[in-house]
């Protein structure tokens, strides 16, 4: 494994240099300073990707299984990029492929894969708590890529990246996370590490997305999306799925996008220096107006982008890659 | 034969005994009570230290035969609950094929008088099938043995069967045991509704469930003067609603179990599916709120809800897993544990919820030490440290959320119709041929 030396973004004097977990789970049991070790990697991990050559032999032998048991294009391909920008071996496994259509257990699907010699396992699945069910039992190393309801961890701490990055720090900003939160797990891994970081979440929805005792994860529960934006550096928008229609959640999408849809004359509400994100997929002109999601506010290509350079990080971290300072030597 | 049992510590609810003294069972039946008893028998248990009470009866068990002998049969179902002090059963009806006929009351009577270690007394459907549309033949369901009604493991959604049920059944003196569960609002969820619910991003069970469930059968109780018994209760408010009803003077009776005096839902953080169950562990309030419904006699009855499920249907995703776990093994080390020692009931007290409460409740002539009864009988040391060991259980079920916490109590014997069943701490090993 050869170390790779990144330039520090962060100048506490006792950050952390060393990855001591063996998997990526959830933001809920990381320390700021796991946090900060992933982003500060990260950092140094963006310049590959703008090389000619955008590879670096970090991970070299190392076989990278991406078990996706939940249709996703944008999480995987990031996850794939990233690990080949390291010059690992990808093995992608979708349900559709694999043997779960056949009635095999996830326990069986992991101790075949792991018979393969494999490094590391790169989880989507619908349920939540199945990559804590697959770390529980494997030697692998277990990636959290979007586990049901509860968390997506690489897509908050590539939001945290691009925040750190676009507005030069997380604490105290004010953030405001709009939408379906109750089926969010990006809602959740945000408002951890958000919170961690000493920042002001502020979250918006219809009253029947928005899960119970949320208000106990210290974030505050704006009362209409007027409220919600003001002071709000962060727009954080969520994709609203079409099936909460029929499922008593919503009378129609058409009065969701009416009372909560962020369009510019809503946007007005916010500080004209907010940036607004988003997740991905976007549903245009539902959640999303299509004049904000291009315009000057938008940073939601940047958190495409920055997604490949903290997924290289959290795949080289677990790895046990070393973190040496340059400024030191 | 005659046994002694000596000097041990008798409470015995019933007769509100509670004092030291011995017992002399001859052949299957309780001879004499009384101090310092004279006689020849052919075995004396000494019983100094320990406390010698009726034997435990469960008024609400899975047994899983027929249908489900992979996760228990009557025969393991029953050494776990001689293990755990426990002299007579009540199995649910929710088998395949469900008990809800006379022949399959029958059925179960037959293997337990071919199988079980100790004596069972079929719950047999309040709807044929379990399907909740029509109801079942009572009459001859009460003439084959069966004790009650239930239709647990579901809810009765009908409020009209549900009515009809009670009209039905009071015929035949028979209560109906209800599993008080909103279909509606418990949805697809998987753990009990609140901030652990949010933050482990599952699918929540309100209390509402639950709560509306007990509001509408204490109202058609009222309205048919109908013997409702509420199964399993979890809830501050359902707590609440069968105290007020109580106090009204509606003889409904009700039930709770151990996990929900002893757990909160942060059991569930880890996504133990060892932690998963209906109702779903709640939290801390709804455990003062069991205790003080235990302490004022608003919850008559501890049952276990014995509910095994094989290794291999636990080890998988928490939303995928079934609901349900085991609890015959560990009921009396939790009541001690939880509210003995703390002082919520006296022993006196919390011994008449595992013995006298639920045989008068179905009507059956057991649960006292009485002379001229059956030799039914549990003795215990109240004081052992045991560490909970699932892999040791007699069950064919492992899943518990116990598994080894530290707690106190250990069954020493159990003794079913005059005969040792668990000796010494262990189940005796041709439990065939001495019965």
């Amino acid at each position: 494994m050869e170390a790779v030396a990144i330039r520090p973004t962060s100048t506490g004097a006792e950050r952390q240099t060393r990855w001591a977990r063996k998997d990526l789970l959830g933001l809920e049991e990381l320390s700021v300073e796991e946090i900060q070790l992933i982003l500060d990697t990260a950092g140094s991990f963006k310049e590959v990707s703008t090389r000619t050559i955008k590879k670096v032999p970090a991970l070299r032998g190392t076989t990278i299984v991406n078990l996706f048991f939940e249709a996703s294009t944008r999480t995987r391909t990031s996850f794939e990029l990233a690990a080949k920008r390291l010059s690992a071996d990808v093995l992608n496994i979708s349900s559709t492929t694999s043997s779960v259509v056949k009635g095999e257990t996830l326990r069986d699907t992991l101790a075949n894969i792991e018979a393969m010699k494999t490094d590391m396992v790169v989880i989507r699945h619908s349920a939540a708590g199945a990559p804590h069910f697959l770390a529980a039992r494997s030697r692998s190393s277990i990636v959290n890529a979007g586990d049901g309801m509860h968390e997506h961890p690489t897509q908050a701490l590539l939001d945290l990246f691009t925040i750190r990055e676009k507005l030069g720090g997380i604490a105290g900003l004010h953030d405001a996370i709009i939408g379906d939160i109750a089926h969010s797990r990006v809602a959740r891994s945000n408002i951890w590490g958000l919170t961690k970081f000493g920042a002001h979440v502020t979250i918006c929805g219809p009253a029947t997305l928005i899960p119970p005792d949320i208000h106990k994860m210290n974030v505050r529960v704006a009362p209409n999306i007027g409220a919600a934006l003001e002071g709000a550096d962060v727009v954080y928008v969520l994709r609203i799925q079409r099936e909460r229609q029929e499922s008593k959640l919503l009378p129609s999408l058409r009065e969701y996008v009416r009372l909560f849809g962020i369009d510019k004359e809503k946007l007005r509400a916010a500080p004209s220096s907010a940036i607004v994100m988003h997740p991905g997929p976007i549903n245009r002109n539902i959640e999303l107006a299509s004049d904000v999601a291009d315009g000057p506010n938008s940073v939601i290509l940047e958190q495409v982008t920055n997604g490949v350079a903290v997924r290289m990080a959290v795949l080289y971290l677990l790895a046990g890659g070393e973190v040496t300072d340059e400024t030191s030597d | 034969m005659r046994l002694l049992i000596k000097n041990g510590r008798i409470v015995d609810p019933g007769s509100g005994r509670d004092a030291h003294a011995d017992i002399l069972v001859c052949d299957t039946i309780i001879e004499k009570v009384g101090r310092n008893l004279r006689a020849r028998p052919e075995r004396v248990i000494d019983a100094s230290g320990l406390v010698v009470t009726p034997g435990f009866i469960d008024m609400h068990v899975h047994l899983r035969e027929p249908g489900y002998e992979e996760k228990e049969t009557i025969r393991t179902g029953s050494m776990s609950g001689a293990k755990g002090g426990f002299t007579s059963l009540m199995p649910m009806a929710n088998t395949n094929p469900p008990i809800d006929t006379a022949g399959m009351v029958e059925f179960v009577l037959t293997r337990a008088k071919e199988t079980a270690v100790v004596k069972l007394f079929p719950i047999a459907a309040v709807s044929k099938g379990l399907a909740g549309k029509e109801l079942t033949e009572a009459g001859e369901l009460k003439e084959a043995g069966a004790v009650a009604l239930s239709d647990d493991g579901n809810p009765i959604e009908d409020s009209e069967l549900m009515r009809r049920a009670l009209e039905y059944a009071g015929m035949f003196g028979l209560p109906i045991i209800v599993h008080e569960e909103d279909p509606d609002l418990a949805g697809n969820g998987s753990m009990n509704e609140g901030l652990n619910s949010t933050t482990l991003g599952l699918r929540g069970i309100p209390r509402a469930a639950e709560e509306v469930m007990v509001a509408r059968d204490l109202s058609i109780a009222e309205l048919t003067r109908g013997r409702v018994h509420f199964a399993h209760i979890s809830t501050t408010r359902a707590v609440d609603l069968i105290r007020q009803a109580k106090q009204r003077g509606l003889a409904v009776t009700a039930e709770t179990a151990p996990h929900y005096f002893s757990l909160t839902d942060d059991a569930v953080k880890t996504y133990n599916t060892n932690a998963k169950m209906k109702p779903p562990l709640r939290e801390a309030d709804d455990i003062a709120a069991i205790k003080e419904g235990l302490k004022d006699r608003t919850l008559d009855v501890i049952a276990t809800d014995h509910a095994p499920h094989t290794v291999a249907e636990k080890e998988v995703e928490f939303e995928l897993a079934p609901f349900g776990i085991v609890g015959l093994e560990t009921a009396l080390p939790l009541v001690l544990t939880h509210l003995v020692e703390p002082g919520v009931l006296s022993l006196s007290e919390a011994i008449a919820k595992l013995t006298v409460n639920p045989a008068r409740i179905v009507g059956l002539p057991l649960g006292e030490l009485r002379e001229g009864w059956p030799a039914d009988i549990a003795i215990f040391d109240p004081d052992a440290e045991i560490v909970v060991n699932a892999s040791k259980f007699a069950s064919l079920g492992r899943n518990t959320p116990f598994d080894g916490f530290t707690l106190t109590g250990r069954v020493m014997y159990t003794i079913v119709d005059g005969t040792v069943v668990v000796d010494e701490g262990e189940l005796v090993r041709s439990p065939d041929q001495v019965r």
